[in-house]
């Protein structure tokens, strides 16, 4: 029995009604996998261990949401004795001792985890062509980029493999790729899910988050990421809603922010119309457009590759050599040691990042650089907080475009960084977030974006899932189309 | 040319909390190198630091004694800089924001008082050790100290020679252990210090370039160390040179200090607040359980000895100095009503035999518990203060238990009243001559019937009851 683009209220139908077992799902996964290889979304497969979980799960008389649901882990979070590099040479051979929360949390509900997916390395990037272990394939297009970072997990939801999978969002990690690859993404406000065991990138914008096929399936998988986490003093202590129910509640007399300082004009004029579509759409559905303005949103892109490269000098320094991953050989003395394993073990984006934050935390450039971008940061979040006096959630493009070919963005980071315009705002203000597919461009998924208030998930996931309830976009897949 | 000595010191504190100040890791010392390593001590990739309540009570306990300003709201910020011991490649520490404020502490040279003013306290980790000659050619790291709570006391520059700061550095060793902030323990680096030293001419306004003597650990070493260093910069002015910033170290062996590394060479330590901790705030409540319960200090231990325990104001600034001598005082007082008595003991024997050796109440084996239980047994009448001095001399040397001393050698005094007066007539009978010149009015005689008996016992008749039964065999 096909379990391919099967969503997790589908398999969990499945499963109960023992249409399929959870070994079954779990070996078919592996053969889709295997089917998939060309896409590159793994780093690393759990086969034994998944295989060996599902057994277990089939005796088990607890059934909660996850039992038995394959997933895939962004390799950006700690699993116990299960590799992970974070997309990097210098972590190739790391295999952590611990997991992330985010992880236990998920296995406690029941979910197969099985395999780490391929990354932008340590999450720097938006076409996952930096990871050390090469570039992920978007099923929807030979050679185009699935975006990034967690590209992998993109790329593995869109073709069907897994009903879902983890992402992390520094800057637009999860709503890029979900874009691009014509799938739902969700990232959750800053502290709702615990940051321990995730692999440090900026500390102050890290968020997990969902990727899956619907709305409703990032809304269970919600419920079992979220916890209240001592071992993480950001983690936010106020009560966690049960996201999956009210799902259905209606979006009549809903008002949606459409933003003033958002320039369209530089824009694909597809990607134009489309979200022209959807807001006509909403219309229809009773939702009222209301202007917003966001005066300081301009800021955004330059404020965040501030303080982001800022927090990645610093969280990246452990990366020495000398207590775990790649060390290299030979080292004369120990600041040969450092230079040549951290020359030997980043790659020119991570580099470039650890640079940049070098630069801007120094002596002398602190006040001018890095304290600026935080002030910046808090007239953003102020905007926002004003913003959302007058509208329920806040409506843009996810991105710029659909899916671009690898390599198209030539050797420019800045506009790789502009991938970026319209996802950063709601990192830099903590703010819940999500992209849910709402059309096609020359065949190319593209994204609407969806910014609700602080804590407000709830709110944004009803949205999504009232567009999803009359709408096919998220129902479409690549078949077909790949390789073409 | 007179030369005037600018000194300030950075004194790092071990906090005596159970576990590391980000992590549960243990903080014992001595313990197999890398046993005491958590995941957040290992700086590994995705775990973050959770702020120990515990080392901020104790840091503020510093702050209340110091008449210090006390930050309820305090922040961490990251100091980066790369070194194998150092696992995370920053530390953590509080520079923008630190938990005590600006206070002051008073030191005391040759009878003269003065006032040092602190510039702050703040909390921070410590780093782990490098071990460089264990392995042929490879240098070994040890984590079991990296992220221990330090408290870091920064002073003004306002300390003006070596005497002073091994002063200034007494007084703060003296107010941690009192409040029960740091064992105190120099030689396990539960405290260290970093000096700054500069020399200026008297009328000079600025301050001169300085030197930082970085990480010593012993009174006697920042005595030396400072010195050292003033002769330097002078002999450098003197000769028409400038002195250079820079960081140096005493080498103990060779006294004498050398270059580490120029300002030139120095770390940009890139500092930024850290974005894993939330500023730790302190509730008023909290602020006053710790205001509440601060344990008393030596000035009020002083006078309360005065007031309650008639000592005199000599005695009563020996035992209150420290808080291992103070403990054996309020230990021993429990057993005896003669406060007196032991005070006597304590300025006078015990004293003695710390001057003889040389050391420190903390390093002698006299315990307060075994002192105060010597004091019980001459109050009990079980040892006379004559067998006392030398139980005391045996737990010197051996560190043994009072009562084990007192069985094993048989020094239990003789109360028997019979038995001393047998042995009193004994003595009488066999000494016609000396009774016969007592009794024509030789009154000192009467000693020499007293040392008989006590010799005759070894010592261990109780000289109360002899002194009774003598003059009642003499009349």
């Amino acid at each position: 029995m096909s379990i391919q683009y099967k969503t997790i209220s589908e398999l969990r139908s499945m499963l109960d009604a023992k249409k399929i077992s959870s070994k079954e799902i779990v070996e078919e996964t592996f053969n889709l996998i295997e089917r998939n290889s060309d896409l590159n979304a793994f780093i690393t497969l759990n086969k034994d261990a998944a295989i060996a979980k599902s057994i277990e799960i089939e005796n088990s008389s607890v059934k909660s949401s996850l039992h038995g649901i394959p997933i895939a882990q962004k390799d950006l979070f700690c699993t116990k004795d299960l590799r992970t590099t974070c997309g990097s040479n210098i972590l190739s051979n790391f295999i952590p001792p611990y997991s992330a929360t985010v992880i236990e949390n998920l296995e406690n509900a029941g979910c197969i985890s099985v395999g780490k997916t391929n990354m932008d390395e340590f999450a720097m990037g938006s076409s996952n062509e930096t990871s050390f272990f090469g570039g992920v394939v978007n099923p929807w297009g030979d050679k185009l980029v699935p975006g990034g970072s967690s590209g992998g997990s993109a790329s593995a939801v869109a073709a069907g493999i897994v009903p879902a999978a983890t992402g992390t969002d520094t800057g637009g990690s999860i709503r890029q790729p979900a874009s691009l690859c014509g799938i739902t993404g969700l990232k959750p406000t800053y502290g709702r899910i615990s940051r321990w065991g995730m692999i440090a990138f900026a500390s102050s914008l890290d968020q997990a988050g969902p990727m899956a096929r619907t709305a409703e399936d990032c809304a269970i998988m919600l419920n079992e990421m979220c916890s209240h986490d001592t071992k993480d003093t950001t983690s936010l202590s106020e009560d966690i809603p049960d996201f999956t129910k009210e799902l259905n509640a209606s979006i009549k007399g809903l008002k949606i922010g459409i933003v003033k300082e958002f320039d369209m004009s530089k824009l694909d004029d597809n990607v134009v119309s489309i979200f022209e579509e959807s807001k006509k759409h909403y219309e229809s559905l009773g939702a009222e457009f209301v202007e917003v303005s966001l005066p300081n949103i301009s800021l955004s892109v330059p404020a965040y590759y501030v303080v982001a490269p800022a927090e990645c000098s610093s969280n990246l320094s452990r990366f020495d050599g000398v207590k775990f991953g790649q060390r290299s050989e030979n080292p004369i003395n120990l600041e040969e040691l450092y230079i040549k394993t951290r020359s030997e073990g980043f790659g020119d984006e991570v580099k470039r990042r650890i640079l940049i934050g070098s630069y801007v935390l120094s002596a002398g450039f602190y006040d001018a650089y890095y304290k600026k971008a935080q002030q910046v940061r808090r007239l953003i979040k102020n905007d926002f907080d004003s913003a959302f006096k007058e509208v329920d959630v806040i409506m843009s493009p996810t991105t710029r475009g659909a899916a671009f070919k690898a390599g198209s963005k030539g050797s420019d980071p800045i506009q790789m960084y502009l991938e970026d315009l319209f996802t950063i705002p709601a990192n830099l203000a903590g703010l819940p977030a999500m992209s849910i597919p709402n059309g096609m461009v020359d065949n190319k998924p593209i994204g609407l974006q969806l910014i609700g208030n602080f804590l407000d998930e709830k709110r944004i996931l009803q949205v999504a899932h009232s567009f999803q309830k009359s709408t096919d976009w998220h129902l479409k897949t690549p078949e077909g189309n790949k390789l073409s | 040319m007179s030369w005037q000595t600018v000194i300030g010191l950075e004194i790092h504190v071990q906090l005596s909390t159970k576990s590391k100040l980000f992590s549960g890791g243990s903080t014992g010392f001595g313990a197999e190198p890398n046993t005491h390593v958590d995941l957040i001590d290992m700086g590994l990739p995705g775990v973050l630091p959770v702020a120990n309540k515990e080392a901020f009570l104790k840091a503020i306990r510093f702050g209340l004694a110091t008449n210090a300003v006390i930050n309820q709201t305090s922040t961490f910020d990251r100091k980066n800089y790369f070194y194998p011991d150092l696992p995370k490649g920053y530390q953590i520490t509080q520079m923008a924001l630190p938990i005590v404020g600006e206070g002051s502490i008073k030191i005391e040279v040759d009878g003269v008082e003065k006032i040092i003013n602190i510039t702050r306290a703040h909390l921070e980790e410590d780093a782990g050790k490098s071990i460089h000659d264990l392995f042929e050619g490879e240098t070994g790291v040890d984590l079991n100290r990296a992220g221990t709570p330090l408290l870091e006391i920064v002073s003004e520059p306002e300390i003006s020679n070596a005497k002073e700061a091994v002063a200034y550095f007494k007084a703060i060793r003296q107010l941690v252990t009192f409040l029960d902030i740091c064992d105190g323990n120099m030689a396990q680096g539960s405290m260290r210090c970093d000096v700054n030293v500069s020399i200026k001419k008297r009328d000079d306004e600025k301050l001169g370039t300085r030197a930082e003597i970085k990480n010593i650990n012993s009174f006697k070493f920042i005595e030396r160390a400072i010195n050292h260093e003033v002769e330097r910069q002078t002999r450098i002015i003197e000769s028409g040179g400038s002195v250079v910033q820079e960081t140096r170290l005493y080498d103990s062996v060779k006294n004498e200090t050398r270059s580490m590394r120029s300002k030139e060479e120095a770390n940009d330590y890139r500092y930024f607040p850290c974005p894993d901790l939330l500023p730790v705030v302190i509730t008023d409540e909290e602020l006053s359980l710790v205001k509440d319960n601060l344990p008393e200090l030596p000035d009020q231990k002083e006078k309360r000895y005065i007031a309650d325990n008639s000592l005199d104001a000599a005695e009563a600034k020996i035992i209150a100095s420290s808080k291992t001598m103070a403990s054996m005082f309020e230990e021993a007082c429990l057993k005896t009503d003669d406060s007196k008595l032991v005070a006597n003991w304590l300025v006078g024997d015990v004293s003695a035999l710390l001057n003889k050796d040389g050391i420190d109440i903390d390093e002698s084996r006299l315990t307060p518990s075994n002192f105060a239980k010597m004091v019980e047994r001459i109050s009990d009448n079980t040892i006379s203060g004559k067998i006392a001095k030398s139980v005391l001399e045996d737990i010197w040397d051996s560190g043994s238990d009072v009562d084990e001393i007192i069985q094993d050698k048989g020094l239990v005094q003789i109360q028997d009243e019979s038995l001393l007066e047998e042995i009193g007539q004994k003595i009488i009978d066999t000494n016609p001559n000396q009774v016969e010149a007592f009794k024509n009015g030789k009154d000192k005689l009467f000693g020499f019937f007293v040392g008989q008996v006590m010799k005759e016992t070894q010592g261990k008749a109780n000289p109360k009851s002899v002194n009774e039964i003598l003059r009642k065999l003499l009349s």
